[in-house]
């Protein structure tokens, strides 16, 4: 498990517009790679472009290679729908599917694929998901509970359970704690570093300490002027993007002088 | 305006009391006739309702003649009732696969520059006037439909729903004209539910590898399931009051036959059609007849209307 | 999706058998040339050929789709096919009929169908016209216009501006939503008995009392529609223009009304065309006339709906043939034609003026 992702000169359009330009990246297997950058500078687009969930907006298509461990997601032959189940996601609201269960929830993915899932192998995959995503504990007793019911963030390690119940490559991660309280952050902040042993990690964030406190390396995105698409600045060890940024513009955002 | 808590039982009905300070005359005029109005269309249905009762009620003891040749008016009514559900029943069952898929055309399959158009055709279905479809199921339809219905007689009579001597203008023609008078409305209804399906349940669906059919089951249907009712029991509330197809297009004679079949020329008739082919004849008692059987239908409607209403406002609240 | 299993840990499986882009055009080519074959082996008519075809389609490219994608892919689109097919069934009644309407109405259109009524013709005969139906559907679907537009007009204003959730208000919306639901018999009924009472007339006909039961009909939907409409009016609109010192009523008339106009007028347009074409509570209480009657307090009137459910009634007994049924079509064609006129304005009034309401 776990891979590495390689994006080669990414631009991604929506239509005619073109909204991200040249993106080079390489995300190391087994870590947590951060964007960060203003709103509407792309980063959220060049995430959902790694699992080829942009083309669920209407019109928006990429030009470029995204390689996986060597496999290119945009080779001929490749089904869009295959690629995001072996690369997982996790959106900035928590999105449990409201009139399932937990247990239901945490087998969605699953059900899709094995038809009959037996009631052993099921009750197995509910719990090493849900000890996976730090809930079990919560919740174990009130599996045949609707997932709505949880809090927020119990409600988001639900949506990571979910995601990792049918064991991806990758687990991208779209501001995930953007609709939580901080206690909840903290819960979800932690489950990320322990994902990082199993999983290959991307999250965008808008919280700079987020992305310091979870990230082995940073890519800071910004846009090139107004009406400009946007780009990545810099990519870098977090540290170095924390301490030392080789651009000038990373620094000025990081340290809050704009964005 | 009347966010004050409500001093009690003495409170008068009247809306709340104006502000003490001079109003002026343009305001309380407007004010006073715009109240009038909803007084107005309160009183429109209290005179339907009291019109028809008074019209209405002395059909009780209506007999022999005056109840086309049923022996109470009960049995009038029933026989009546009873086609009218089975025509709207059959109505509903044809109508409610092809909206669901037409509203996910709509929501769902068709690209976006093509779902406008798509859902104009649909709302153009429903700008045809009633007669000119039963004029249509009468003269196109019906002998289309002959060699199936003889064919189905022919290999499946004695399934009750096909038994009988054949006929074109059967309950069945009806009952698919009246489907397809219900198909706008349902479809309309159907496409506003699937749209209202949070993105993002759409998404979680997607991002699991869901294909499209998998994420309608997953997100869409859960999410749209007490709508989808509602929307039902609104389209069959509009296919019991259909009047016109039924009328022009099935061939029945007084309260017809209390029959299963739906292709034969033996049919029950409904309310709605029975009141049109007859009042042309209609006098004295008879009258008194057919407003009772309006009553019925009223009743009859508003029971399933009222019903679609509820399940969709409860569905609303539960979120 | 087998592949799952079988996949070494280094390879993913992203890759998916995929059928050829061209997969549904080729099986549709093939689906229509089996059932075309079957179809002329048998004997069997244009509409099984079809239906023969469109089995064969949708059971060739789910066969075809599992082998080469798999059970998920294969379900998938098998309902897109489905999906579809409802789309294309629910549009060949539309179109068998305006064609219908078209080539057996359009001969019959000529000035004098227009111009001429039915004075001195027999329903079974030959010539006539439409003129008093035409005249009588005006006539009576203005009578209705009359009364509902300032009654729905008022009681949505009510509802949005003055009432805020009383509990009459509550009262009245439910009402509303009944009315939604009369039929539209039960409403010509209630034209009947109210004109029995008031006229003492067993069988009373009269342009009126159509009018009173087309009005039970568009009411409602003129409450519903310019209730939206209202609703959709910005606060901040009348906030600022009461903050100008402007009277309530002033701020509805020159701010609210204005600001909404446009989808008013749309909702109006069209629950104008909905009753227009209205027939059975016509049946009842206007009746059948052979000339124009100008006077809506007595008298039949004709309708063009009516016409048509009357004149048919005399005509299709198969006796007469089919030249009597002329009429009939050209008449239909007349009423489609005023009916989809009125549709039309009222979409390109909202398209038109949208924008300034719309953001």
């Amino acid at each position: 498990m776990a891979k590495s992702i390689d994006v080669k000169d990414l631009d991604i359009y929506y239509g005619d517009f073109l909204a991200v330009q040249g993106v080079n990246v390489h995300i190391k297997a087994r870590s947590v790679t951060a964007f960060i950058g203003p709103s509407g500078c792309g980063k959220s687009t060049v995430l959902r472009s790694l699992n080829r969930m942009h083309e669920v907006i209407p019109g928006a298509r990429v030009e470029g290679k995204v390689v996986v461990d060597g496999q290119s997601l945009y080779g001929a032959g490749v089904d869009p729908v295959a690629v995001r189940r072996q690369i997982g996601m996790v959106f900035q609201r928590p999105n449990p599917f409201p009139t399932m269960s937990i247990y239901e929830n945490v087998l969605a993915g699953n059900r899709l694929n094995a038809r009959k899932l037996k009631k052993p192998e099921a009750d197995t995959i509910v719990e090493k998901s849900l000890r996976g995503a730090n809930l079990w504990n919560e919740v174990k007793d009130r599996l045949a509970k609707p997932g709505m019911g949880l809090s927020g963030g119990q409600q988001q390690r639900l949506c990571i359970a979910r995601a990792i119940a049918v064991e991806p490559e990758v687990l991208l991660m779209d501001e995930p704690c953007s609709a939580l309280d901080p206690i909840s952050t903290a819960a979800v902040e932690d489950l990320i570093h322990e994902l990082k042993s199993d999983y290959t990690i991307v999250i965008v964030t808008h919280n700079m300490q987020q992305a310091a406190r979870v990230s082995d390396d940073t890519g800071f995105f910004n846009l090139k002027a107004v009406g400009e698409p946007g780009h990545l600045v810099e990519f870098n060890p977090t540290t170095k993007v924390f301490s030392n940024p080789d651009e000038s513009a990373t620094e000025a955002y990081i340290s809050g002088r704009f964005g | 305006m009347s966010t004050m808590v409500d001093p009690g039982p003495e409170a008068p009905e009247a809306p709340p009391v104006e502000a003490k300070p001079p109003t002026r005359l343009g305001d309380l005029l407007f004010s006073k006739v715009s109240l009038v109005s909803g007084l107005i269309v309160i009183l429109f249905l209290a005179g339907v309702g009291t019109f028809l009762l008074i019209q209405g009620l002395p059909a009780l003891d209506a007999s022999g003649e005056a109840t086309y040749g049923e022996p109470d008016i009960w049995k009038f009514v029933g026989m009546l009732l009873y086609g009218t559900i089975y025509a709207s029943l059959i109505a509903i069952v044809i109508v409610t696969p092809l909206a669901v898929g037409l509203a996910l055309v709509i929501s769902h399959y068709a690209p976006k520059a093509l779902a406008k158009p798509v859902g104009y055709l649909v709302d153009l279905l429903a700008a045809v006037p009633s007669v000119v479809f039963g004029l249509w199921g009468l003269e196109v339809l019906a002998p289309k439909l002959l060699p199936a219905y003889k064919w189905l007689n022919e290999h499946f009579s004695w399934i009750p729903l096909f038994d009988g001597s054949v006929n074109s203008r059967s309950l069945l023609t009806a009952s698919i004209v009246l489907a397809l008078m219900a198909l706008p409305i349902v479809t309309a209804l159907l496409r506003e539910i699937f749209a209202q399906t949070p993105r993002a349940h759409e998404e979680a669906a997607l991002a699991l590898g869901a294909t499209r059919w998998e994420m309608i089951r997953l997100a869409v249907f859960p999410y749209a399931r007490s709508g989808m009712v509602a929307a039902i029991l609104l389209g069959l509330g509009r296919a019991l009051g259909e009047t016109m197809a039924v009328a022009m297009v099935l061939s029945a004679t007084g309260t017809g036959y209390l029959t299963l079949s739906i292709i034969s020329a033996e049919n029950p008739n409904t309310i709605a059609a029975f009141i049109a082919n007859n009042y042309a004849n209609a006098s004295g008692d008879k009258i008194n007849t057919m407003i009772f059987a309006g009553l019925a239908l009223f009743l009859l409607t508003f029971v399933v209307n009222f019903a679609g209403r509820w399940i969709a406002t409860r569905g609303q609240n539960k979120g | 999706m087998t592949h799952t299993e079988i996949a070494a840990p280094q390879e993913m499986a992203i890759r998916a058998g995929q059928l050829p882009r061209a997969a549904t055009l080729l099986t549709v080519v093939f689906a229509v040339a089996i059932g075309g074959v079957a179809g002329m082996l048998l004997g069997s008519g244009f509409a099984v050929m079809v239906l023969l075809a469109w089995l064969v389609f949708l059971v060739s490219l789910t066969a075809w789709s599992t082998a080469v994608e798999g059970r998920r892919k294969a379900t998938d689109r098998l309902v897109n096919a489905l999906v579809w097919s409802t789309f294309a069934v629910a549009m060949m009644p539309l179109l068998s009929l305006l064609y219908t309407v078209i080539v057996k109405g359009g001969p019959v259109l000529t000035p004098s169908f227009l111009q001429s009524d039915m004075t001195g013709f027999a329903s079974l005969g030959q010539g006539g016209g439409i003129y008093h139906a035409i005249m009588g559907t005006i006539m009576v679907t203005a009578i209705a216009a009359i009364i509902a537009i300032p009654v729905g007009l008022f009681t949505a204003i009510y509802l949005v501006e003055y009432s805020a959730g009383s509990r009459l208000a509550k009262v009245i919306t439910f009402l509303v939503d009944v009315m939604t639901g009369i039929p539209s018999i039960v409403a010509g009924l209630f034209a009947l008995s109210l004109f029995i009472v008031l006229t003492g007339d067993p069988l009373p006909r009269l342009g009126l009392g159509g009018g009173v039961a087309l009005s039970l009909l568009m009411i409602p939907t003129v409450v519903r529609s310019v209730e939206e409409m209202l609703k959709l009016v910005p606060d901040d609109l009348r906030e600022a223009s009461y903050a100008l010192g402007v009277p309530k009523w002033r701020t509805i008339v020159k701010v609210v009304l204005p600001t909404a106009v446009a989808g008013i007028v749309t909702g109006i347009t069209l629950a104008i065309a909905r009753v227009a074409g209205e027939t059975a509570p016509l049946l009842l209480i206007c009746g059948t006339f052979p000339e124009a009657n100008w006077n809506p307090f007595s008298g039949a009137v004709q309708t063009l709906p009516v016409y048509i459910y009357s004149s048919l009634n005399g005509t299709t007994d198969a006796k007469y043939g089919d030249i009597w049924t002329d009429r009939v079509w050209g008449a239909a064609l007349v009423l489609i034609i005023i009916v989809m006129a009125l549709n039309l304005i009222a979409r390109i009034i909202g398209n038109i003026f949208a924008p300034k309401t719309g953001r």
